[in-house]
């Protein structure tokens, strides 16, 4: 069936304000997640679960969590793996202390005490901007990557720095294989995706993004500048925490401090601009394209019988990250995402354009 | 001019429009930047329902007293008396609480969003669900959503601009775009609503649209309105009482009539005095 | 006593190399409103080629005087950073101009990442040394005060010798050229430079020349210090707090902030480290940065910022 809207007439606002007002969208994504929730766990090898699905789908998460802080809510952070970091070690924490304490109120409780941090260092946002709270985040990020390796209490005085979580399960059900691994990190990101766009189409998203592209004109039509920017900190801090405790968790099991450096905010960062400030689908195109430009410079070269080194790789992948972030500031500051978009517009109107 | 003989003029106003009581006292205000005066000793008041003009040069002080009015700007002097109490320190966003909407010189929209999101901005201080509702978009907050959403319609019918509804503001003529600022000043339903050169930059069919806006929101909701403009015929043909404002100061305040004969005002404006 | 103040002198020695880069940081964003985010990535870039050009030079053309082969590389690498600043305004910055200082602060974050990409391509990614006949041997003065007097290393005191000789040429090159002029101008209000005819793209490329001359210098020293590799590119996020300390727009400003944060760090780190597990270091200049923040938004010497609606 061709991509289309006419004959879809809406006769009711609660039509209009849906997600997806375009059936055949709706159909698409009901085909989206069929494939990801039914076909992909029957055809999926291991390879798939663990290096390609599992960390794409929870740094989807956290770039997820980035762009409401910096795409809707305007605020920059160059400390996002310290907010991962506080997730991860506050849920090790409630599971390592606390008897019996299941899996996902310790994630949830990971997240809370993101949110908690988030705001403590979001609150210089209120007095200062740009690239003054670039500064204030890089302050959480190295006084976190500090605490977590000298404070023996967070890891539970590990004597080597790093920790681990073992024999993980939700409501009985263990969480060994990759396969339930994948499940699990997929359901949680899709409800958190959902949640995620509810806000940002609500009021309080409407909040964010006046603050955003005018903060005085906000401000004269009744917007809390405090209250919005705070808990664009909070739901941002939030959602990024639990990335954090699913990064640390499911995907690497036993970790140090340096899962959560000041190259993994970066790369958060990076996903947000290349996949598109601003919009809920951008944090996924993003990351997939970051996790899998490695992966394709990795193997396509290695097809091709001239294999890249892996310095040379992690040089290429460098500049080409860079080059694209400079080329969509400059093109297209919506990113994937926004390409994306201009394609669907072009496909309604096809072949007649005009 | 004293004060007594501002208010028995502001009684017989052209458009025979009833006047209500004093909703906005100014008493001897003045605003410095620094060692610039950019207000001083400012005084005049605002009445229900009516249509107040401030004109004046440019650079006169009109702008600074509009953000005097609503908490952008705070003077180091005098008194601001609002429906009879007087407030002190307000920030912006508690004066759009209390009623007090604007539209700003150089438009002001929220230019990631589409005019239907700029316009539900306007009604966030309506909105009554929690973050937690929002994230759920389930019972309450769907219904909420809904039925401001009817309200703005509401607004977008009354300006004629439904064909926009979706479009990103930021890709709006410039006409449109001073509309819909308006549409987002009026979702709030506000009560004194503060207009900054709605009409500067139009050709004569867009400013005949803005003012048939104007006078219909005066006359349909009882807005009061306080009016920036510098086109004359416009000002002198839709306010009620206007006051004028040069290097800061106030040199006439009146009916229509009574300015345009003020002697200092025409000095100021053709520029004998200085 | 002896040991503070070696401490303090010590201090001051990597303060000095923070004020220089930092001192890249002002002269960008004074005269673009840029926050460079990518001087880092140009210290470790001009570092690399100024030390493989020293070892290539002598290869291509045949000879073996250490002088004239770092002349040579010198010349090289700063005419390599010419060109970058070239590059990165007609390619990068002319496209956004009018953006706002956020999307050229993510701007310049891909500069660097590429920088860093592109660097280490051209020029190899070990660890490689610049030599450019720094005495190495430490040298004691106060003897007669304390017992053994305060030692000091000579290479930190030439250091700062040439770090100080630039901030004078800096500063005089500001006040007394024609150049300069147009640069302060052009700071101080981009429209009205441009309307009285000062060209920005050409102003654009020179500040970014100078800062690449400020990086180089410092990845000479730095380098000849400590060895040229990728942690040097991260120097740079040292020298962040000394700019919000020292206020974003005053050069006397950066060589200050990067004092007291060289000295802070130092002190603290013996002082107050111990108490808290040691390695305060990588975030005690953030943190006084920040509390700063919040008391003096515009730093010590920076402008006072006053929103207009």
């Amino acid at each position: 069936m061709l991509y289309r809207e006419n004959g879809q007439f809406k006769t009711s606002y609660a039509a209009d304000q849906q997600i997806f007002p375009i059936f055949q969208e709706r159909w698409a994504m009901a085909l989206l997640l069929l494939v990801a929730f039914v076909v992909l766990p029957l055809v999926g090898s291991e390879y798939w679960f663990r290096a390609i699905l599992i960390p794409f789908l929870i740094l989807s998460l956290a770039a997820l969590g980035l762009n409401i802080l910096v795409g809707y809510c305007g605020q920059i952070s160059l400390g996002t793996g310290a907010f991962m970091a506080v997730g991860a070690y506050a849920a090790y924490n409630f599971m390592v202390r606390i008897d019996g304490m299941p899996l996902i109120v310790a994630m949830l409780l990971g997240g809370l005490s993101a949110t908690v941090i988030g705001v403590l260092f979001g609150i210089p946002s209120l007095r200062i901007k740009g690239l003054y709270l670039a500064v204030a985040t890089l302050a959480a990020q190295f006084f976190t990557d500090w605490a977590f390796l000298r404070i023996g209490w967070f890891t539970n005085n590990s004597s080597s720095g790093s920790v681990s979580m073992a024999r993980l399960d939700v409501f009985g059900l263990p969480i060994e294989s990759p396969v339930t691994k994948y499940l699990f990190v997929l359901t949680v990101v899709c409800v958190f995706a959902l949640m995620a766009k509810n806000l940002v189409r609500s009021a309080v998203g409407r909040q964010w993004m006046a603050i955003r592209d005018m903060d005085v004109a906000a401000a004269v039509i009744g917007i809390r500048p405090m209250y919005a920017k705070l808990s664009a900190f909070a739901v941002s801090s939030f959602i990024v925490g639990v990335a954090g405790v699913l990064w640390a968790f499911i995907h690497l099991g036993a970790w140090e401090p340096a899962a959560f450096s000041i190259d993994r905010s970066f790369q958060l960062l990076f996903m947000v601009i290349i996949g598109g400030l601003g919009s809920i689908s951008g944090a996924f195109l993003g990351a997939a394209f970051i996790v899998l430009l490695p992966l394709a410079l990795d193997q396509v070269p290695h097809l091709l019988g001239i294999p890249l080194s892996t310095a040379t790789i992690t040089h290429l992948v460098h500049m080409i990250f860079g080059a694209l972030i400079v080329f969509f500031l400059i093109v297209e500051p919506h990113g994937l995402a926004k390409l994306w978009s201009v394609g669907k517009q072009k496909l309604r109107l096809w072949p007649f354009p005009h | 001019m004293n004060m007594t003989d501002m208010n028995s003029a502001a009684a017989a106003t052209p458009s025979g429009r009833r006047q209500g009581e004093v909703i906005l006292d100014l008493q001897n205000i003045s605003l410095r930047f620094g060692g610039v005066k950019a207000l001083t000793d400012i005084s005049f008041n605002i009445r229900e329902h009516e249509i107040r003009s401030i004109i004046g040069p440019n650079g006169a002080g009109k702008s600074s007293m509009l953000n005097v009015i609503n908490g952008v700007y705070h003077p180091q002097e005098g008194r601001i008396l609002y429906r009879g109490e007087e407030r002190r320190r307000l920030e912006p966003y508690m004066a759009a609480r209390q009623g007090i909407a604007r539209t700003f010189q150089n438009i002001a929209l929220f230019k990631g969003m589409s005019v239907l999101d700029n316009i539900m901005t306007g009604r966030n201080l309506k909105m009554k669900s929690n973050i937690f509702q929002q994230a759920l978009y389930w019972g309450a907050a769907q219904q909420e959503e809904i039925a401001h959403r009817e309200k703005v319609e509401e607004v977008i019918d009354f300006l004629e601009i439904q064909n926009v509804r979706k479009t990103p503001v930021g890709q709006l003529p410039y006409g449109l775009q001073k509309r819909v600022e308006l549409g987002r000043a009026l979702a709030a339903e506000p009560s004194l609503l503060l207009l900054d050169e709605p009409m500067a930059g139009m050709n004569v069919e867009e400013k005949q649209d803005m003012c048939r806006f104007i006078l219909d929101v005066n006359d349909q909701f009882g807005t009061t309105i306080v009016l920036i403009e510098h086109d004359m015929g416009v000002v002198m043909d839709i306010s009620d009482r206007v006051v004028v404002l040069d290097y800061g100061k106030k040199i006439g305040d009146g009916a229509p009539d009574e300015v345009r004969n003020n002697e200092d005002v025409i000095s100021a404006y053709l520029g004998t005095s200085h | 006593m002896g040991f503070f103040l070696e401490t303090l002198f010590g201090g001051l020695m990597a303060g000095m190399l923070y004020s220089l880069i930092a001192l890249g940081f002002v002269l960008i964003y004074k005269a673009s409103g840029v926050f460079n985010f990518a001087q880092g990535a140009m210290v470790l870039f001009a570092a690399l080629a100024m030390s493989r050009f020293a070892e290539w030079i002598p290869q291509w053309l045949g000879f073996e005087s250490l002088l004239l082969a770092n002349l040579l590389a010198f010349i090289a690498a700063m005419a390599l950073m010419v060109v970058l600043a070239w590059a990165i305004e007609r390619l990068c910055l002319s496209k956004l101009v009018n953006q706002e200082g956020i999307t050229l602060l993510m701007a310049t974050l891909g500069i660097a990442y590429f920088l860093d990409g592109f660097g280490q391509t051209l020029f190899g990614s070990d660890i490689y040394n610049i030599n450019v006949g720094m005495p190495k041997d430490p040298a004691f003065i106060l003897e007669g005060m304390f017992e053994g007097g305060v030692m000091i290393s000579k290479e930190d005191l030439v250091a700062a010798v040439i770090a100080a000789l630039l901030v004078v040429v800096l500063a005089l090159f500001f006040q007394k050229t024609k150049t300069g002029r147009a640069l302060r101008a052009v700071a101080d209000d981009h429209q009205a430079a441009q309307s009285i005819g000062i060209p920005l793209n050409k102003i654009w490329v020179i500040v970014w020349s100078v800062a690449g001359f400020a990086a180089l210098v410092a990845g000479i020293i730095w380098g000849s210090k400590l060895g040229v590799q990728f942690t040097l590119s991260l120097v740079a996020l040292k020298a962040l707090p000394v700019v919000i300390l020292g206020g974003l727009t005053s050069v006397p400003g950066a060589i200050i902030g990067g004092l007291i944060i060289g000295v802070g760090e130092k002190l603290s780190e013996i002082y107050i480290g111990p108490m808290l597990g040691g390695g305060i270091e990588i975030w005690f200049a953030y943190v006084l940065a920040l509390g700063f923040l919040l008391v003096r938004p515009q730093g010590l010497f920076g402008e006072k910022i006053i929103d207009r609606v």
